[in-house]
């Protein structure tokens, strides 16, 4: 059977994706971000996941305002990087795994989560640069990659615990699939930012831990956290941070904290990254 | 019933709801065309003539045409909407952020390094000194 291996959570910013793009990780501004990757490096190097299933927002790339889906599954075979304006990343295409996403499609739709099954689409920096982040410049991804998009850009996105419990869901379709697969949740985005407005630039520290530490130690009471929190306190695009309920959502009550990154800034943004794992 | 809008006292931000997306739809649509090359040549070559295709705001029209960033988020732009126009324009999300506060792009970039903008007085509309 499949089984649910690993969590990870990373931000997703872009200028993170052109640092690597364009050579830029040894430069002093960037090499205590990308410092904190190279362990993640190794330890995914040894854990070899099969799949990944990869929740992140889509930044106005494969969805405009025609029609904003909650939840989208991506269940294609082939996934290529979009031109989000400068071009597209210049990174490998993605290989889906369409029979285990129709699997999981079908299974959480059951379970009262309706999602929005997409057959094609193109993939922006939200899914890329967790990718470039974790497997540096390869000619090709080494494993499959479900992408799965939440709306976090049309106010409200779904809630926190809305997430948390289309977590369990997924777990619980994953475990139903026949194969022997290695599969690993990615929660992307966050941590606090603000891009728009007075009040860009906005960074809040001690709401980055205080969500770490909840996230690891507590996760459904920190599902219950309405949206007006995160955007108060973690900035308007912060809100991005429910996503990382849905990663925590699939593993066990008790996990093992197996990495902690966070480093401020990164362009924007406060940048955090986590590799959990169920207790053994 | 009204809807409520518990963020409308959150100072300095304007969150993309369902009003404002209406208010933003074409203004929005139309950023997202310069995702394709061939449109990014056409508004190069004559932005207004472009942006008259779309059905916008004279208001619209015009905080486009001066990269007014403020104005079109308060005229329903979204900035990852938004971020097609200055990534065509060869721009970043932190210069367009940073053209939102009154900052230069060297402020701005000094304030992240700093370790950003404080919460402290940035809750609430009214608090001190928001800014």
């Amino acid at each position: 059977m499949a089984r649910v291996t690993a969590g990870l959570t990373t931000s997703h910013i872009p200028a993170v994706g052109a640092a690597i793009d364009l050579g830029k990780t040894g430069e002093d501004y960037w090499k205590p971000v990308f410092a904190g990757y190279d362990f993640s490096k190794q330890w995914i190097a040894e854990a070899k996941p099969d799949v990944i299933f990869l929740c992140y927002n889509d930044h106005a790339t494969a969805f405009d305002l025609k029609s904003i889906p909650t939840f989208a599954i991506g269940c294609a075979e082939e996934f290529q990087p979009a031109d989000e304006g400068w071009g597209p990343r210049p990174v490998p295409a993605l290989q889906g795994h369409p029979e285990l996403a129709s699997h999981i499609a079908q299974s959480v739709i059951q379970s009262d989560f309706d999602l929005t099954v997409v057959n094609e689409m193109e993939v922006d920096h939200g899914l890329t640069v967790p990718l470039s982040l974790l497997f540096g410049q390869p000619d090709a991804w080494p494993c499959k990659i479900i992408p799965f998009a939440v709306n976090v850009v049309v106010y409200p996105p779904p809630s926190g615990s809305r997430c948390f419990n289309l977590g369990k869901a997924l777990r619980e379709a994953i475990e139903s699939y026949d194969e022997d697969l290695s599969v690993q949740i990615w929660g992307t985005g966050g941590m606090s930012h603000q891009l728009q407005g007075e009040r860009a630039g906005l960074i809040n520290k001690e709401f980055d831990a205080d969500f770490l530490e909840r996230l690891i130690k507590n996760p459904a009471e920190l599902a219950e956290m309405p949206h007006i929190d995160y955007v108060r306190e973690a900035g308007s695009e912060g809100i991005e941070l429910v996503m990382w309920l849905i990663m925590r959502g699939a593993l066990d009550e008790a996990v093992d904290v197996i990495h902690k990154h966070y480093h401020v800034p990164a362009s924007n943004t406060a940048l955090g990254h986590l590799i959990l794992e169920n207790q053994t | 019933m009204a809807l409520e809008k518990s963020y409308s006292d959150v100072p300095g931000t304007t969150i993309f709801d369902a009003d404002m997306l209406r208010k933003g739809y074409h203004l929005n649509q139309c950023c997202m065309s310069l995702m394709k090359a061939e449109n990014r040549e056409r508004f190069a070559a004559d932005e207004r003539a472009y942006l008259d295709e779309w059905k916008m705001t004279e208001e619209q029209k015009e905080a486009v045409l001066a990269r007014d960033y403020n104005r079109m988020i308060w005229s329903g732009g979204n900035v990852y909407f938004l971020s097609k126009l200055f990534s065509s324009d060869g721009k970043s999300f932190q210069y367009a952020a940073g053209s939102m506060t009154g900052m230069t792009q060297e402020e701005y970039a000094q304030m992240m390094i700093n370790g950003g903008r404080s919460i402290e007085g940035n809750r609430y509309k009214g608090e001190a000194d928001n800014g």
